[in-house]
């Protein structure tokens, strides 16, 4: 339960059950991993060397608002829409 | 019907001995009679194609210059943006929703010329072994209509088996090209890590989705590498032809590699299904008079790399569908009172099963007091079985093994045990892992007629050597000249 509020998703009662049992298996299986002795091996995120990259600082056209927001479900004017974040009088 | 590979029909178009309108249409026509049996495309674009066909028979009349691939219709899976139509990823989350640019490669395959006449079914998100987590539609396989396609690339595989296009591009994350490929008895090849570029395929793990082609024969899939292969400064991990320069795939491909080495797990090929295991004995015994020599190599490691795959796949996942939300675009839910719900709400409603154990596996593996446990020792076995590989290829130019343990499984046979599918993706999930290329190709047949396929792996950046590799061997043989008979 506290990893699907953590996953932001809001499941029913039979989904709960049916994920409880299968991630279970699954992180039964996976502990598999602590059969090797890793103690002296870095870690590998990524296979080639990363490194950031920059372009040069030259201003290039964006999208533009209207088709940023052209997906938006809920729009208003050139804003996405949500409900209300901060609590009346909050002052923000 | 004769269905031509690529590169036949692109020469007969720009040969002027059939059209782009001709070769495209008859792609339309062939989509509108089976395909609602085989369920490759979730959308076909037959305005736009016959159009596009049209502009580039006129050039081709006026003697104007052509691109690589002349217009033939090519298929796109649908987890690549295009400025035209939608891009689903086969989610209802997405099921409206219109990229705003295109994919590099999409922008690649139209700059050659190419015509894409669709996109294609795949798991959700590309989370699957069997296409049959689309939230959209059902492929089947072209060779058993009961079976599945394989997955996630599944709509591509079935798309370029059944001949309803010339070409398709795949992604893979964890074998979601190669194992549909061989499923539908065709070639797909995943590239090294960083040669194709990523910008506009919509992310599922980062570190280890790769895009690349579901062909007919090997020769197409060098072809397609010679137009979307390259580096591109919009993806941050696309590689610089300064450290890997990128070759002409098709120059030397019918060149045979003397003295090629290569390398076999014995234990582990021993684990698939009896005729796999014979059909890749007998493809082994092809290379034999053609001068190479077979090496036993061990890979210590690799009945780990499912363990640690589903680690780390699902902790970059887990972080990259945070952007389903609700709010910036796709499907969001009408019963949120509050600004939690929208997120929590519309993702519940809209993403599918698998894809919502995957969020919730990534997401318990990155969480505090667990990080170390599962995220960072995934890390550290990762290293174990990339240096295994790397080992490896000291002693041998290419090691062989199968895609998968069977041939193309029933349509529902694993969708109840999902630790099941996982276990299917054995043989494919080492190379993502390690960042390497791998090919599948047609190299037989079980009893019940479903193709089989062999897995060629090569050290990275070697896609050169190793489509010559997977060229020697196809031209001994002729099972990429048989076609499922859809009518």
């Amino acid at each position: 339960m506290k990893v699907a509020k953590l996953s932001r998703l809001e499941l029913t009662e039979t989904e709960v059950d049916q994920f409880t049992g299968q991630l279970c298996a699954i992180l039964e299986y996976v502990e598999k991993m602590n059969e090797l002795d890793t103690a002296d091996v870095d870690p590998l995120a990524h296979c080639l060397p990363i490194r950031n990259v920059l372009r040069a600082d030259v201003p290039v056209e964006s999208l533009g608002t209207q088709r940023v927001l052209a997906n938006a479900p809920v729009r208003d004017e050139q804003f996405f829409r949500v409900p209300r974040i901060l609590d009346e009088g909050s002052g923000a | 019907m004769e269905v031509l590979s690529l590169r036949a029909l692109r020469d007969n178009i720009a040969a002027g001995r059939t059209t782009s309108v001709e070769a495209v249409r008859m792609v339309l026509e062939r989509i509108g009679r089976i395909d609602t049996m085989v369920g490759a495309y979730i959308s076909v674009f037959e305005e736009q194609a016959l159009a596009r066909a049209a502009e580039i028979d006129g050039r081709i009349a006026a003697g104007l210059p052509v691109g690589a691939l002349a217009g033939a219709p090519v298929a796109v899976k649908d987890n690549m943006c295009t400025a035209f139509g939608a891009t689903t990823c086969a989610s209802r989350i997405l099921k409206n929703f219109q990229a705003p640019y295109d994919a590099t490669v999409v922008g690649r395959l139209s700059a050659a010329d190419a015509v894409i006449v669709g996109k294609t079914n795949m798991d959700e998100f590309a989370m699957g072994s069997s296409t049959e987590n689309s939230g959209l539609r059902r492929t089947v396989n072209p060779w058993d209509t009961g079976r599945v396609p394989g997955g996630s690339s599944g709509g591509s595989a079935a798309a370029v088996a059944a001949g309803l296009c010339a070409a398709a591009l795949g992604s893979d994350t964890g074998g979601s090209i190669r194992q549909p490929a061989a499923f539908c008895g065709v070639v797909g090849l995943k590239p090294t890590y960083g040669r194709v570029s990523r910008y506009g395929l919509v992310a599922y793990g980062s570190s280890l989705d790769q895009i690349g082609p579901l062909t007919r024969t090997v020769e197409d899939a060098a072809l397609l590498m010679n137009v979307i292969a390259g580096h591109d400064p919009s993806d941050s991990t696309s590689v610089c032809e300064s450290m890997a320069p990128v070759s002409d795939y098709l120059a030397d491909l019918d060149r045979p590699v003397e003295g090629l080495r290569i390398g076999v797990v014995s234990s582990l090929n021993a684990g698939a299904d009896p005729a796999v295991v014979k059909a890749l004995d007998e493809a082994l015994a092809v290379y034999r008079p053609l001068g190479a020599e077979l090496i036993e190599v061990e890979l210590p490691h690799f009945d780990y790399a499912i363990a640690a795959y589903y680690v780390i796949a699902t902790a970059e996942a887990s972080s990259n569908l945070a952007r389903y939300d609700g709010v910036h675009y796709g499907h969001r839910s009408k019963q949120a009172e509050d600004y939690v719900a929208v997120y929590s709400k519309s993702r519940a409603e809209a993403l599918g099963q698998e894809v919502k154990r995957r969020i919730m596996l990534g997401t318990y593996a990155l969480s505090s007091g667990y990080y170390d446990a599962y995220y960072l020792k995934a890390l550290k076995v990762r290293n174990l079985i990339r240096t295994d590989l790397v080992s490896a290829f000291e002693r041998c130019d290419c090691i062989i093994m199968p895609v998968a343990p069977t041939t193309a499984f029933n349509i529902g046979e694993k969708t109840d045990d999902p630790l099941q599918m996982y276990l299917s993706d054995i043989y494919t999930i080492s190379a993502n892992l390690a960042g390497i290329p791998g090919i599948s190709i047609p190299c037989g047949f079980d009893g019940r007629g479903m193709p089989i396929g062999m897995q060629i792996l090569s050290p990275a950046f070697s896609e050169d050597r190793l489509l010559r590799i997977a060229r020697m061997y196809e031209r001994q043989t002729q099972w990429h000249q048989r076609r499922p008979d859809m009518g």
